[in-house]
Formats: C-alpha cells, structure tokens, sequence
C-alpha cells in the first residue's frame, strides 16, 4: 500500500504544489478545542498535519510551544488523551499524512514497541521523537517500522556529510529539514535559502524535505520551495494565534483558517 | 585515546535533538585529545594546586560518633569556591578555550555550580552566561551577587518549576542556538555523553587524594566509602577510584527529604524509575505516563529528579548501594559536626554524614570514609530559618 505521505508528495507534485504543514501541540489549550483547531486547519488547506504530545521539559522548543505544553498539561491530557483525539481526527480524515512529534521520555513509559503499535492504531503515519538522533534510534526504528509507522529524522544545518547520509537513508516519508539552529519559535527567523543541504539530501534519496523552524510567513514558505524543499512546517505562528485567542473560540477559528490559507497559498507556484 | 563509551551497561547515552550532536561530538573530541595532552594536564594540575587548594586534607573525626569505628573526611569543604564544583569545573572551561570558544553557558540551582563557573570564567577570561530558576534566584541572593561580582550574567529562569530542571532545559535551549561560540558547562556527572565521563574524570582525584591518603594513615583500605548524591558529580568522584577495590564498600545517599513514602524526596535512585530526561538514560522521578515529576530536599544542590548515569548502573549492578536520608537527619548531622568537629557542612555532605552516623552505630572497627563535599556558610540563613538560633534540634551523636 503507497503511505499517505508518499501519495500526498506525488500529487501536489502533479499540481505543482508544496505542502503546507502546520503543527499544535494536542489538547491545548483542551481536548475539545484542540479537535476544533486541527479541524480548523484541515478544512482551511493544511497538507499534513504533525502533532505534539505535551510533555514537562520539551529542551528543543522556545517558549511559544513551552506554554501550549503547559496549557495542555494544566487540563490534564495525557497520551492515551491525545491518541484517542488522534483516532477523532484520522476519523475525520482517511487521507491526511499525520506526524506525530515528541519527547523519548513519553515513548520509554509506554514501552517502545507498545508506543508504536498504538500509534498505528490510532492512524499516525509518522513519529519523530525530538530528543534522540539517528545514531541513537536503532530500537525506536526498528520497532516503528515493524508497526508501519514512518520514522522522521531532523537534517540540521551543521550535520557532517556522514550524518546527513544517515538520516537520508533512516528516514521514511519525509525528512524533517532544520531552517536554523536554536529552538522552535518566531523569535529568530527561518534561515533561508538552504539549497545545498537540500540538494545533498536528493543526493542521498532522502525523503521529501519539509523545511521547519522559525516559519511564520508565505514569504517563508515561498523561499522553502523555491530552494528546493518539498514544503514548510509551521509550528509556532499557529500556536501564537491560538495563545492569542483563548478567551474567544470563533476569532481563533476564523484568524487560524486566514492564517492557513495564507500560507497554503504560498505553496502554489503559479504565480 | 580510544573513544569512549556513550553508555554504563544500558544506561546514559546522548538523548539530544540532532542539532546538538555535533557540538557534543566536538566536546568529546577534545576531551579525549586533552586527556592525553601532557600540556592540558599541567595546566590543568597547576590550577588545582596553586589556584583551588589541591590537594585537600583527609581529617579524621576526635569526637563524632561513637567511637567504635574511625571515621574520616575528605575536606572537599577546604577548596576554593567551597565545594567539590570547583574541580572539574576549571577542567571544562581549560576545555572552552581550548575548543576556542569563549562563552560559557551554565545552569545552577543553589547556586554553587554557577558560583564555581563564575570564578573561572573571570580567571580564565570567558564570559559567562548562568541560567538560574527564578525561585531560586529569589532564595539564593548571596551566591547571585557572587556570580555578578565575579562577572557572570544571571539569568533568572520563569518557565515550568522555575528551579535547576528548568534551569537545566533553558541552557540546553541556548546552547542549541550558539554552540558555535558557546560550551555548556554543565554542573554534574549527568546529562548527555559525554557530561557524565568528563565529570568523572575531571572529579576522581577526589577518591585518588582519599585512597592514598587513608592508606598512608591506616595501612590498609577503608571499610566504607560514602558520598551525597544529587545528580552525582562528587560521589563518581569519590567513587571511580575505589570502584575496582571490591573490598571497599560504596554507599551513595540520597535526599529522602521529607520521607520516601511523601512524594516530597529527591531519591531518583531508590523511588525513580527508568527513563530518559536530559540526554541520558536513567532513573528518573516521573508519573507514571512519563512526565517528570518535581523532586524536592532541603538541600537545593540534592534538589534534581534524576541521577547521572554510572550511578543507575553501579545501584543496578549492586556494586554501589544508595541509601536515603531525610531533612531532619541532614539536619542533625549538620549541628552534629559543628558541634562536635568544629566543622559547619553543606547540607548536601550532611546527607552522606547522617548515614555514615548511623553505620557507625551499627560497626565496629571500621574505616569510614566520607566525601565531605562542600561547607555549609551557603547554608547558614536557611537553616537558621528552619532551626533558630535557640533552638539547636536534636544532638545526633
């Protein structure tokens, strides 16, 4: 069976398109606006989608997401929580590649191979887990692709050329390209253009990379594509909408849609 | 040199998003190279003796305990900066510049770590950067001044507990962003490869110094060897040495703080399970979906919910055992020496005190050996608080 992934890269190449992913963190600020939100961006155009479990130290992220992990964890979500809200959006939609995106401490409580294959279950394509590098993934790997599940590595700007040939050949859908150094956020902005590490990453047949870190505008997502990325990743900029209208549901819906459409609209080369 | 291992049996290892691979690939280049460096050595040895106070005394006890077994201190308290920190510190920041870098980023929670940063980064010309919880910036105003006085930016840290974990998480994020220019110091024999092996490495000479010198003493190697254990970095250091002496007992004591059957401890060893928090495999204090639990103790520098690496696998191999003592038997331990000793003790080293007080109870005829890791002046305002001035607690001897 082609992956979700693989189908979805095949025809926004036909028309000409790059993907457009954004990311939230489940259950903030709540489980069931957190469905709200993913439905939200679905509906408004999002390609893909990647999914945050909130975890108590997330040491890769700035303090946009550090607060929509706190958000979620004052309301108590769990995993089990965020999978079942997982399984309400695969139902919601057969088609869309979902990422899940994580911290190692999660995946060791459960059990690894338990952690797989219930993300299987719940509809996950793919599983990146931000604290652990290719050189040390060999069992989450491993039991990832055993329960059919994608196993994402992050290409970062200053990885050597052995490195990078690492990642290229473990990764499975897409890979995820570092814009920058540093944490996620708006703060610093994506560093743009990254030809030659994107072309390196062809050279080595890599999966697709969707270029992430510090995306927060259609310029940024029209200069990923134009160095060659196969689309854009856009976590904090969501989350900063969300954070902004917690007191108002309907403004955060309809400010989330613009802002997708927005942006999906960049990945169209036509113009 | 060959390259050294990333793990202790199935723990530690180098948990970090791959942005930070490399500068800790780096880190442990240079640290290899350095090892076998005569030039880094010197340096480094003329530091320790001209500049900390190495080597410390080995004292033994006249009037503590009860006189059935001799019990002594290794007087780690005498070094400059007042603690074991100061060691392997200075061989980090030798490291920084020899990694030509020149920023250091550390994190602290008493404040001690980033007090021993501070004098070397001003010692050795590196700026210096220390991430501090915002609490604990607020309970620890004279080791803030410190740092500044010494030149070091403190940075109060807000996000999550606003102590050292969250410390511990926001150095981890600077570092990510400028790890070109930057080394982060880290405080403890925890963390990531190669943080655990360097600390040890820069720390052993504590249990060398110690072996010889009870040798000297005693003729003989002591029965026992006992070290406080936080995240660890002055028990590996009191250990490494005597880990390949079998007939030397090794005990680690952990802050039960106000009891192991509270959820107010900081024993990642005896209550913690397995798990990965900070870059290292481990045992960690968490609930039971993986969130990490806050760890608490009277002692700020015992206050972290997870242990470095070596010692989860010296508690799982059974070589070293890993006691727990609690606030109010630190506490005593604390008085006890200064009473009796004329010593004032860190609460962290009151902790491994208390233990060895009550073995000494238990033996005879036994050499105990205690890391008596940093002096308690640090100490004095919050234990005044919790004891008063008229009120001295309990007589532990």
């Amino acid at each position: 069976m082609i992956s979700r992934y693989d189908s979805l890269f095949q025809q926004l190449s036909e028309k000409n398109e790059g993907a457009f992913v954004p990311f939230v963190t489940l259950g903030d600020p709540d489980l069931d606006t957190s469905f709200e939100i993913v439905k939200t961006l679905i509906d408004n155009g999002a390609d893909a989608l990647e999914l945050g479990f909130p975890f108590s130290d997330p040491i890769a992220d700035g303090p946009t997401i550090q607060a929509a992990n706190i958000r979620a964890l004052e309301h108590q979500v769990t995993p089990e929580d965020c999978l079942a809200l997982i399984q309400r959006i695969r139902n919601y939609d057969q088609n869309i590649p979902i990422g899940l995106l994580l911290y190692s401490n999660l995946v060791m409580a459960k059990g690894i191979t338990p952690f797989y294959q219930d993300c299987a279950k719940a509809g996950i394509d793919s599983v990146l887990i931000a604290d652990v590098p290719v050189h040390e993934s060999k069992p989450f790997r491993i039991a990832a692709v055993e329960a059919g599940v994608s196993p994402i590595f992050v290409s970062p700007p200053n990885a050597d050329d052995d490195t990078v040939r690492e990642i290229a050949t473990r990764t499975r859908g897409y890979t995820y390209l570092l814009s920058r150094a540093g944490v996620t956020g708006t703060e610093t902005q994506a560093a743009l253009p990254q030809n030659k590490l994107i072309e390196t990453l062809k050279l080595y047949h890599a999966a697709p990379a969707l270029l992430g870190f510090g995306i927060s505008q259609p310029l940024h997502v029209k200069q990923a594509i134009a160095a060659g990325a196969a689309g854009a990743i856009c976590g904090s900029a969501i989350v900063k909408i969300i954070e902004n209208h917690l007191d108002d549901k309907q403004a955060l819906y309809s400010h989330l849609g613009e802002f997708v459409k927005e942006m999906k609209a960049a990945t169209r080369f036509s113009d | 040199m060959s390259k050294l291992s990333a793990y202790f049996g199935e723990f530690g290892g180098m948990f970090v998003p791959e942005l930070l691979v490399p500068a800790l690939k780096q880190l442990e280049a240079a640290f290899s190279d350095a090892m076998v460096d005569p030039s880094f050595q010197d340096e480094f040895q003329t530091l320790l003796n001209e500049y900390a106070g190495r080597p410390t005394p080995l004292t033994l006890c006249r009037n503590l305990g009860t006189g059935n077994n001799k019990i002594y201190l290794k007087r780690e308290d005498l070094l400059h900066g007042g603690a074991h920190k100061t060691n392997q510190v200075l061989g980090q920041a030798l490291l920084t510049k020899r990694m030509g870098k020149s920023q250091v980023i550390a994190e602290t929670g008493a404040g001690q770590h980033g007090v021993a940063t501070a004098l070397a980064c001003a010692l050795l010309g590196l700026q210096c950067r220390v991430y501090m919880g915002a609490k604990d910036v607020e309970r620890q105003q004279p080791n803030v001044f410190r740092m500044k006085l010494m030149g070091a930016e403190v940075i109060p840290v807000h996000a999550g507990s606003g102590t050292l974990k969250d410390a511990v998480n926001e150095a981890m994020r600077d570092w990510s962003a400028t790890y070109e220019d930057s080394h982060y110091l880290l405080g403890t024999a925890a963390g990531p490869h190669p943080f655990p092996s360097l600390v040890r490495e820069f720390q052993k000479m504590i249990g060398e110094e110690a072996k010889a010198q009870v040798l000297e003493n005693e003729g003989r190697l002591p029965d026992t060897v006992i070290a406080c254990v936080g995240g660890g970095s002055n028990a590996i250091g009191m250990f490494a040495d005597f880990i390949d002496e079998e007939s030397v007992a090794l005990v680690g004591v952990e802050p039960a703080g106000k009891g192991l059957q509270t959820s107010e401890h900081g024993a990642a060893i005896n209550k913690g399970t397995k798990g990965i928090l900070h870059g290292a495999h481990t045992f960690i204090m968490q609930d039971k979906v993986g969130q990490i639990e806050e760890s608490y103790s009277v002692s700020a520098g015992l206050d972290y919910p997870a242990v470095g690496p070596q010692h989860a696998h010296l508690a799982e191999t059974g070589r070293a055992t890993y006691e727990a003592v609690t606030d109010d038997e630190a506490l005593d331990a604390f008085q006890a020496l200064a009473k009796h000793e004329g010593i004032i003790p860190a609460l962290e080293s009151s902790h491994a005190l208390a233990y060895a007080l009550k073995l000494d109870k238990e033996v005879n005829n036994q050499i105990i050996c205690i890391n008596l890791s940093g002096r308690g002046d640090k100490d004095l305002a919050h234990v005044y608080n919790i004891i008063g001035s008229n009120n001295l607690g309990s007589d532990a001897s």
